[in-house]
């Protein structure tokens, strides 16, 4: 049914609006790449018909009454004005019609509600404004570190600013996706650190809210590798427009193997803490996590904007060197000032306090080493 | 317009005071209906103008206009003002002008209250307003102001409009209680309740609606300004507060308040369909029921707005069944609006354009309504813009259209004099034909997967933004001509209006002459 419904679409908006590009008129949601979605596809579909197929008949009798039963024409008016028979079918015939929906929408909602035995677990969590996704602990990968990362828009300033042509997946690229294998059960665990957000893909019709102090369960499994995108569905604050979900599914020795690779790469992330630091390793750093990290609040060049304070020569920055960790590893409470504690590495924190020291005219030449924010952290 | 009124009054009363003190000071239901009217279509224009920021940002893809913080306040005070500034309002101003005229009764009931009432709401708004030259600009979690987005980061004017938000709520709830002081105890002997006009039922039971949620919403923002102000954590997770309990106490209020947007005009469109069908309206007794009905079902659906938060299953087939429920009335009211049409003798004179535009796209919204009600097909409708064109095809076309239908349907009772009917029907057609062009287009944007609320979007939805915004722009310019047209017809440019200008109306308010003196029924009407 949904191909023919595609076809209408384009065909409609092809002929009245004489697109040069058919495939950007999309007029109807796509059916899903799981079984669940295509469910909710199906339940969409009905509901839309039984909808039009009721707006014609009352339409119909409408039209035809403005049509025909008009004062122009001479139409005399009737004189009923109730007839109990006609009311009691007209309440009764839309309540089964109610039941008659109702049916296999709760078929589908009992059978997406169902979260139990689970292949892969993936702890997700809503920050203000990216994604950190966390494998946790399943059967098979038992006593294996857990290894997470931070899933942040990948889509660069210029193109949002029109100052460079926009790519094919304008603001709905990341650079670390999530990465499922086909085929198996995956568990999302979603929960959030500072305000609401919700994670939704349309193929795979999951939307659900990620709240701070709660965990919601949601499963999915895909049939077919690719690419699924999708974004934050739920207002986050100032870039609630820029933090997009990707999830790649791939088959399953892949999967594997790039679990291994980034559990091993999650063991160099703490062997990093251990390492001397010179201070232009800090700062060339520093420099990559400040553009994702920072620079959409403080500005590529840390002059602030708006509520958002500069950072050139700020006391904060070019002076006590402990107020400055605090700010960046415990946040500013009440502000849009996050605590990139828990976000960054320990690497990463020492890299970026070093280079907001030493850019922009704040040559103080100082640096923190990560051992510092180690030892600061846990003071 | 008033003024002139006054040499028509036969009684002995006095007329209108001099002055700007006949504004400040009167306790005439007519003069605050009139203020209550033109401040509700000031706000309009202003959050009109806010809607009009946000499409043209939108017309392309990346942002050209406007910083995301400013759309986010943008969209946040379109919402708050068209809602609480706009609809509410304009509704409260057909109360204060008609009621007693339809009841018979020479006032409201207790007019010294329906001054304050409506003088609170300047009040408020200049507050609510002003927040967008605060130090961190004005609010910007979205009218649905969800903690902790709204409370821990919120921007330091969010206690402004918590502020201005009890105030509101004060002016509405004296508001409701006077109208339900007017309709119980003001009829003119022999109108009993099922004789009462249908606006006047619908009023009566927005009335209740009103007295019943405004103080849950002046409750949830009491526990925000806590929050912010006082170290309380009802909605911060890390002090043991929940930030879901928020949202069950807004939509415990809101979800009724969509309710109380839409039902009074469904009784304007009862008394307009029959009046130009020239026909009795089709089943008095069941539209009261089905209002009735409605209002109740109204309390028992909030979380349908919830169904992603992950409420446990049982609760989310409960208010997936009774949010279905709600079309049995709604389609019983709507069955009953066409059979009043069916075998009439019907003229389009803008009015009834307007209401029948009412019926068939407040339709349309009761369709995605009940797409929105199916809770596994929701996932995918939920915050996205199919959302979006389903609250504005019932508040645009719903409210807002309903609201035109009344005006121009009263007009020539308000000002004696008739609006002039091409200009009317103009506004109309051009109304029409851009709201259908700005929203339509919404629903294949949100089916498509475009979420509400974001300053900036994929290139896929390129197209039907921009088609979407060109509509914005085309109505809201058409607004304008609503102006200009009110202002010619109550400086009395126009041809003369007959106390009863429709041959098709009934109702008391047709008896008294056009424009209803400023004094009307000392002596209460008969009613048989």
């Amino acid at each position: 049914m949904h191909v023919h419904v595609k076809r209408a679409g384009a065909l409609i908006a092809g002929t009245l609006l004489s697109a040069p590009a058919l495939a950007d008129w999309t007029m109807n949601m796509s059916p899903g790449a799981t079984e669940s979605s295509n469910q909710v596809f199906d339940l969409h579909m009905t509901i839309l018909w039984i909808c039009v197929a009721i707006g014609i008949v009352v339409f119909g009798i409408m039209f035809w009454s403005i049509f025909a039963h008009r004062k122009s024409k001479g139409h005399e008016p009737a004189h009923f004005h109730e007839n109990t028979v006609v009311e009691i079918l007209w309440t009764i015939i839309p309540f089964a019609i109610l039941v008659i929906m109702a049916i296999p929408a709760t078929a589908t909602l009992v059978d997406m509600y169902d979260t139990s035995e689970a292949e892969v677990d993936i702890k997700v969590t809503g920050y203000q404004w990216r994604w950190r996704y966390e494998y946790l602990e399943n059967p098979g990968t038992e006593g294996d570190p857990e290894f997470g990362f931070f899933s942040n828009m990948a889509t660069s300033r210029d193109e949002i600013y029109n100052r460079m042509d926009k790519n094919e997946n304008y603001l709905l690229d990341v650079d670390n996706p999530m990465v499922v294998p086909v085929g198996k059960r995956v568990r999302l665990l979603l929960t959030a650190n500072d305000v609401i957000h919700s994670w939704w893909v349309p193929e795979f019709a999951i939307k659900k809210d990620a709240i701070p102090g709660f965990i919601n369960e949601v499963w999915f499994k895909v049939d077919e590798p690719g690419t699924y995108r999708g974004q934050c569905t739920e207002l986050c604050g100032k870039d609630h427009g820029f933090m997009p979900v990707v999830v790649e599914a791939v088959p399953e020795e892949e999967y594997t193997q790039w679990a291994a690779n980034l559990r091993e790469a999650a063991e160099k992330e703490r062997q990093l803490t251990e390492k001397e630091w010179t201070l232009e390793e800090l700062v060339e750093r520093g420099e990559g996590v400040y553009a994702t990290a920072c620079a959409s609040c403080h500005g590529d060049d840390g002059s602030g904007g708006g509520p958002f304070p500069s950072l050139r020569g700020t006391p904060v920055v070019t002076e006590d060197v402990d107020a400055h960790m605090d700010i960046v590893v415990n946040g500013v409470s009440g502000t849009a000032m996050q605590a990139f504690g828990s976000q960054l590495s320990e690497a990463d924190l020492a890299a970026v306090i070093t280079y907001e020291r030493n850019a922009w005219g704040n040559n103080t030449g100082e640096m923190v080493t990560p051992k510092e924010v180690f030892d600061y952290k846990n003071q | 317009m008033s003024a002139v009124a006054d040499t028509h009054a036969q009684d002995h009363h006095h007329g209108p005071a001099k002055g700007i003190t006949r504004w400040l000071l009167t306790t005439n239901h007519k003069d605050i209906g009139s203020m209550y009217l033109m401040f509700s279509f000031a706000m309009f224009l202003l959050g009109g103008s806010m809607a009009m920021v946000i499409r043209a940002e939108l017309f392309q893809p990346g942002l050209q206009i406007v910083e995301p913080e400013f759309f986010n306040q943008m969209t946040t005070m379109h919402g708050l003002i068209m809602v609480f500034g706009a609809v509410m309002p304009a509704f409260v101003g057909l109360a204060n002008w008609m009621l007693p005229l339809m009841v018979g009764a020479p006032d409201m009931a207790l007019p010294r209250m329906n001054n304050w009432s409506f003088w609170l709401l300047p009040a408020a708004f200049l507050m609510l307003v002003s927040t967008l030259f605060m130090q961190g600009g004005a609010p910007n979690f979205g009218w649905t102001f969800y903690a902790p987005l709204s409370t821990t980061y919120g921007p330091p004017s969010t206690t402004f409009f918590i502020f201005a938000i009890h105030i509101m709520g004060v002016s509405s709830i004296m508001g409701a209680i006077n109208v339900i002081a007017t309709i119980l105890n003001m009829r003119a002997p022999g109108m009993t309740l099922m004789k009462m006009p249908m606006f006047v039922w619908t009023w009566l039971i927005t009335a209740f609606l009103l007295i019943a949620v405004m103080p849950v919403l002046a409750g949830v923002v009491t526990m925000m300004l806590m929050d912010i102000n006082f170290g309380t954590s009802f909605f911060d997770a890390a002090g043991g507060g929940d930030p879901v309990l928020f949202q069950h106490v807004f939509w415990f209020f809101g979800h009724p308040e969509v309710y109380i947007m839409i039902l009074p005009a469904f009784g304007v469109v009862s008394h307009i369909i029959p009046a130009f069908a020239r026909k009795k309206l089709f089943g008095y007794a069941s539209m009261v029921y089905a209002v009735g009905a409605i209002a109740l079902l109204s309390f028992l659906v909030w979380a349908h707005h919830m169904f992603t938060v992950g409420i446990p299953i049982f609760g989310q087939l409960f208010f997936m069944y009774a949010t279905m429920l709600i079309a049995v009335p709604t389609g019983v009211k709507v069955f009953n609006w066409v059979a009043t049409m069916f075998r009439g003798s019907m003229t389009f004179e803008a009015p009834m354009l307007f209401s029948v535009a009412f019926v068939i796209l407040f339709t349309i919204g009761g369709f995605s309504g009940l797409m929105l009600a199916i809770a596994p097909a929701d996932f995918q409708y939920h915050d996205t813009y199919f959302v979006v064109a389903h609250f504005h095809y019932v508040l645009v076309p719903g409210a807002i259209f309903g609201i035109f239908a009344a005006a121009y349907y009263w007009l020539p009772k308000w000002t004696g004099t008739m609006y002039d009917e091409t200009l009317a029907k103009t506004h109309f057609w051009l109304s029409f034909v851009g709201m259908n062009l700005a929203f339509f287009p919404m629903h294949f944007l949100g089916l498509a997967g475009m979420p509400r609320r974001i300053p900036d979007y994929a290139l896929q939805f390129a197209d039907f933004n921009m088609v979407s915004s060109v509509g914005a722009f085309m109505f809201g310019a058409t607004q304008l001509l609503f102006l200009f047209i009110v202002v010619k017809c109550a400086r009395g440019n126009g041809e003369k209006a007959a106390a009863k200008p429709w041959d098709g109306a009934e109702g008391l308010e047709w008896t008294v002459p056009s424009p209803a003196p400023y004094h009307t029924f000392a002596t209460p009407p008969e009613v048989k």
